[in-house]
């Protein structure tokens, strides 16, 4: 039988959650990396014990870990000791080190991009927010980063290298979202191995479709009528989450800071699904694992009050592509719950019926081993929940 | 040989136990220090300065002989008692609400 692997990023550590294919009983394994915030964790399709963790501090910086064994143990890359090299004994990776590539021969000029005030600020390196491994080399990853840039990894996370063409997306007007202008999704295609879509706030979505050689903005269609002066800007939209079923890999689904939409060519051009949902505000949307057209999201009330409208905490699922919405509440408190749902913290796994889940700032990851029919808490006092991620382990 | 003291999260990360000690070649200075300490233990470099710049991170303070040293050019002598190995340098996590 199957077993499920949940890995879960938060304020003070990091939580690794497993059951068998039931997913009834679980056991909870952590923290790991105690104190530090662990924004996201990520494991290899290409092989499920390679997990990768990104682990940051406002005092300490940014580290990448890696475990080998399924998170059983963890290092930063390149400095166990046979990684040393050299009569210095100096490592040969730099798994912390992020640097924009301003190079003439691969980067781009380091400028600055726009600051909440519409002033411009230089960039700076903060923190990775999002690892997205490659679908079939363990050693290849991305990372995206605030201030918004994608690094990639071919060494296993030992060294990384921005594909820095991305910020030639009319950089200078990308602007931080409330939580910082942050690189949060990265979306591979199995069916084009150099398309790579890529979210960022507030910027909006870009596709390239050579590998990161080059980038476009794909935000036709998006609408911000508060938050930019021109509603149907270029770039410059606070794009929550993009996600896609790798079977229809043509078709995204967006939550954007208002409104869920819809793109039906790779991005070309968006239309809005919100439909019935109580609010199209929200953070994370998900797909189901063997219906492409079932979709998931958690409304929350508004851009300043970030918990559930009338503080029942319901998700809601499309079967048709989006419009038409119903809410999922079974297991789920319906009185006086204030809690948010940010926007890498919800996740399904492969397993059928599929299973979701999502954990909240309150510290509570709930599971749903039938598609979001019902739902039970895993753990309901973990520090606030940055980030989940399902591995369904054959 | 200089003694140092990391911040219990860079203690862990280094896997060390308690403070670490340092042979400083040439002038003991903060920077002379910081050399060391990420020569020994390579996963904290850029956890106290910046990769870039090599500038303090800005939660980062050095302390040592009840003194902070946090604003010093990197490039100062350290006091002579801790260049000696009588009193330790501290690498300390500002208190900054966490």
């Amino acid at each position: 039988m199957s077993n499920v692997r949940v890995l879960v990023g938060t304020r003070k550590g990091a939580f690794i959650l497993t059951s068998d294919g039931k997913r009834k009983q679980w056991t909870v394994n952590g923290p790991h990396f105690g104190g530090w915030e662990l924004y996201h964790l990520k494991g290899s399709p290409a092989d499920p014990n390679r997990l990768y963790a990104s682990q940051t501090s406002s005092w300490f910086g940014q580290v990448i870990q890696r475990s080998d064994d399924g998170g059983k143990t963890w290092s930063p890359p390149g400095t166990k000791p046979e990684d040393l090299i050299g009569p210095d004994g100096m490592p040969k990776g730099e798994s912390n080190m992020f640097l924009y590539d301003a190079s003439a021969e691969t980067g781009q000029p380091l400028t600055t991009h726009q600051w909440y005030d519409g002033s411009q600020r230089p960039w700076e390196f903060k923190r990775v927010w999002h690892l997205e491994p490659s679908l079939t080399d363990p050693d290849t990853v991305y990372a995206g980063a605030e201030d918004a840039a994608l690094f990639k990894s071919v060494d296993g996370g030992k060294s990384w290298k921005e594909l820095a063409r991305l910020r030639n997306a009319r950089g200078h007007l990308w602007q931080p979202g409330a939580g910082g202008m942050c690189l949060h999704t990265i979306v591979l295609d199995r069916a084009h191995p150099d398309r790579i879509f890529v979210a960022i706030s507030a910027a909006g979505t870009f596709r390239s479709d050579d590998a990161g050689k080059t980038w476009r903005p794909t935000n036709k269609g998006l609408v911000s009528k508060y938050e930019l002066p021109d509603p149907d800007a270029e770039v410059g939209h606070c794009v929550h989450c993009i996600t896609m079923h790798s079977s229809r890999p043509n078709v995204l689904f967006m939550q954007k800071h208002w409104d869920v939409l819809r793109s039906d060519d790779a991005g070309d051009s968006w239309h809005e699904i919100s439909g019935n949902l109580p609010s199209d505000f929200g953070f994370p949307i998900a797909v189901h694992a063997h219906e492409p057209n079932t979709v998931y999201v958690v409304p929350i009330k508004s851009d300043s009050e970030h918990y559930p409208p009338d503080g029942k905490l319901r998700v809601y699922r499309s079967k048709t592509g989006g419009n038409e919405w119903e809410a999922l509440t079974k297991g789920l408190p319906q009185q006086d719950c204030y809690v948010n749902i940010l926007r890498d913290a919800m996740a399904v796994d492969q397993l059928d019926p599929c299973g979701l889940y999502f954990g909240t700032t309150g510290g509570q990851v709930y599971a749903s081993a039938d598609a979001g029919d019902s739902w039970t808490p895993i753990v309901r006092d973990l520090p606030a929940v940055l980030s989940v991620e399902a591995q369904t382990l054959k | 040989m200089v003694r140092v003291v990391l911040p219990q999260h860079l203690r862990t990360l280094a896997r060390v136990d308690g403070e670490v000690t340092l042979d400083i070649t040439g002038p003991a200075t903060v920077g002379a220090v910081l050399d060391a300490v990420e020569t020994r233990y390579p996963m904290l470099r850029g956890t106290i300065r910046d990769h870039m710049t090599q500038r303090r991170r800005p939660f980062i303070r050095f302390f040592a002989c009840e003194q902070d040293l946090s604003h010093e050019s990197l490039d100062a002598p350290l006091p002579a008692t801790v260049a000696s190995g009588v009193e330790p340098l501290l690498i300390v996590g500002a208190m900054a609400g966490g």
